[in-house]
């Protein structure tokens, strides 16, 4: 059984369609990858996904069971956890708190702020400090080590090397390979092509709230991908 | 009246005016909505106090315990009923439904109990003081209700602080949509705010019904001052509250010593606009953003 599948979903934002009747599956363990430009609906499928937003109609399942009557705030216990766009840390609390807050909802598991700190060792340091005080990386680390705290079987990750150091972007993605062979299952959105294909074992390239081009990064050759990427 | 007399009354006074802001002050800073019926329901809950009193022949302790209770009860009903569903994208419409709250809250109680001035009777309390020197004594009544004030406000700060709940509350606040990624149901948030801030504000309506007599008609002279306090202590800050009510406390009594009864008021008005116009974020915002 997959552990997320789509079939036929559409969103709209008032008029605006975002995303047009899209249908895929994510396995056990797969480290599901969707590229696309902006504006391609990527971050309206997580969103989705995590209930912050609702389909029109489709429906989405997840471990073979509809998700569609739950809110966001019920799908964090059954296992989906997103890392949203632009990092929204809660800004007034610290660090621990901001990881406490993780827990909240979420489910039994071995994910701890131990094990969280011992992922990203950079956090260590910076626990009681407020968590708007942080560079844009520690955020970024910060907002991912949260969504751990909640012990997900789907990791939503939307972005999250945008804006970031090099480095720091070569740190998350060691981190997501680590959390892969923890039997994370992990959906991740990125505008950054080259990175995301190193780990990614699926992907799906989005364009104008459809997908374009999906399958393994070693079928497509780079001429599709590009040609999937802007729409030519 | 010695002028160190007045200003321990005044400072006193402030801390009844802290107990009515802190409510306000609460659901602002968890949900962003102001709520313009603050005052009449702190009202409202010295006339469900007076209406046990006088039904079930209880004394004022039990009669206020209960109330602190139902409004409480109130409160999360009323959120969960009814606010929720004002608030969104447009900001003025929880401002008009509580107004439109407002005025159903003045007019029951006018149909129910009629304008007549009410008071509360709590027995010897409310006379005997402490007398410091010939000149200075303090009356134990308004010094209950001081000390009243600073346990509550501090029972408040530790409970977001220190819990649990209370992280929820503050991670809600800072940003909703990402809260409710932590599995945190917002609108159940709200309504434990709104009925953590009845409760509150029935326990000021208490303590100024009797302290001094009351109508149905006072709620929006309560919110005023309510808003005063927060506004000068600074949004977002819970003690910040007491000091704005206190300033507004002093500035009122000291006025009146000044200037003659009538003037305390006012006086208190224009210290608040001066603080508005010098810092207008009070004297100890905190904002915080990402």
């Amino acid at each position: 059984m997959s552990v997320l599948e789509l079939q036929e979903v559409d969103v709209f934002y008032g008029d605006f369609q975002a995303l047009f009747k899209v249908s895929f599956k994510v396995e056990e363990g797969q480290t599901f990858a969707c590229i696309g430009a902006n504006g391609g609906g990527k971050s309206t499928l997580l969103r989705t996904i995590a209930g912050l937003q609702r389909p029109s109609s489709g429906q989405i399942f997840f471990h073979g069971e509809p998700v569609d009557k739950h809110p966001a705030h019920d799908r964090v216990g059954m296992g989906i956890a997103l890392v949203p766009e632009g990092r929204r840390v809660f800004p007034s609390l610290t660090v621990f708190e901001n990881l406490q807050i993780g827990a909240y909802g979420g489910r039994k598991g071995d994910w701890n702020t131990d094990s969280v700190m011992e992922l990203f060792p950079l956090l260590k340091p910076l626990v009681k400090r407020q968590a708007s005080s942080l560079s844009g990386g520690e955020q970024q680390a910060l907002a991912i080590g949260r969504a751990l705290m909640a012990n997900p079987h789907l990791l939503l990750l939307d972005e999250v090397s945008l804006g970031l150091a090099p480095v720091v972007i070569k740190r998350i993605y060691e981190a997501m390979v680590h959390l892969v062979d923890t039997g994370t299952t992990i959906l991740v959105v990125e505008q950054d092509v080259q990175h995301v294909l190193t780990v990614a074992d699926h992907v799906a390239c989005f364009l104008e709230g459809r997908i374009s081009l999906e399958g393994k990064p070693s079928d497509l050759s780079s001429e599709a991908i590009t040609a999937a990427y802007f729409g030519m | 009246m010695d002028w160190a007399n007045v200003a321990i009354q005044g400072i006193l006074l402030g801390g009844l005016y802290a107990l009515f802001a802190t409510g306000l002050a609460l659901v602002f800073g968890v949900m962003r909505m102001v709520n313009l019926a603050h005052g009449d329901l702190g009202i409202l809950a010295a006339f469900v106090a007076l209406f046990l009193v006088q039904s079930f022949h209880i004394g004022v302790l039990w009669s206020g315990l209960l109330t602190i209770v139902i409004m409480f009860v109130v409160g999360y009903l009323l959120q969960r009923g009814l606010l929720n569903f004002t608030l969104g994208s447009d900001d003025t419409r929880p401002i008009v439904v509580t107004f439109g709250l407002s005025i159903i809250i003045q007019n029951g109680l006018i149909m129910w109990f009629s304008a007549d001035s009410q008071g509360l009777d709590a027995g010897k309390i409310e006379n005997i003081s402490i007398r410091i020197s010939d000149k200075l004594s303090i009356g134990w009544f308004p010094l209950l209700v001081f000390i009243t004030s600073i346990v509550v406000i501090a029972l408040l700060q530790t409970f977001l602080n220190r819990t649990k709940l209370g992280r929820a509350f503050r991670a809600t606040s800072d940003d909703r949509e990402a809260a409710e990624l932590m599995g945190i149901n917002n609108r159940h948030i709200y309504g434990l705010a709104m009925a953590i801030a009845l409760a509150i504000v029935a326990l000021a309506g208490i303590l100024l019904a009797v302290r001094t007599t009351f109508d149905p008609t006072q709620g929006p002279f309560r919110l005023i001052y309510a808003f005063e306090a927060v506004i000068m202590g600074g949004m977002g800050s819970i003690w910040g509250t007491l000091i704005g009510g206190i300033v507004l406390g002093l500035s009122q009594t000291l006025g009146s010593q000044a200037f003659g009864s009538g003037w305390g008021l006012l006086v208190g008005h224009l210290v608040f606009l001066t603080v508005l116009a010098v810092r207008p974020s009070g004297f100890f915002a905190k904002t915080v953003t990402a």
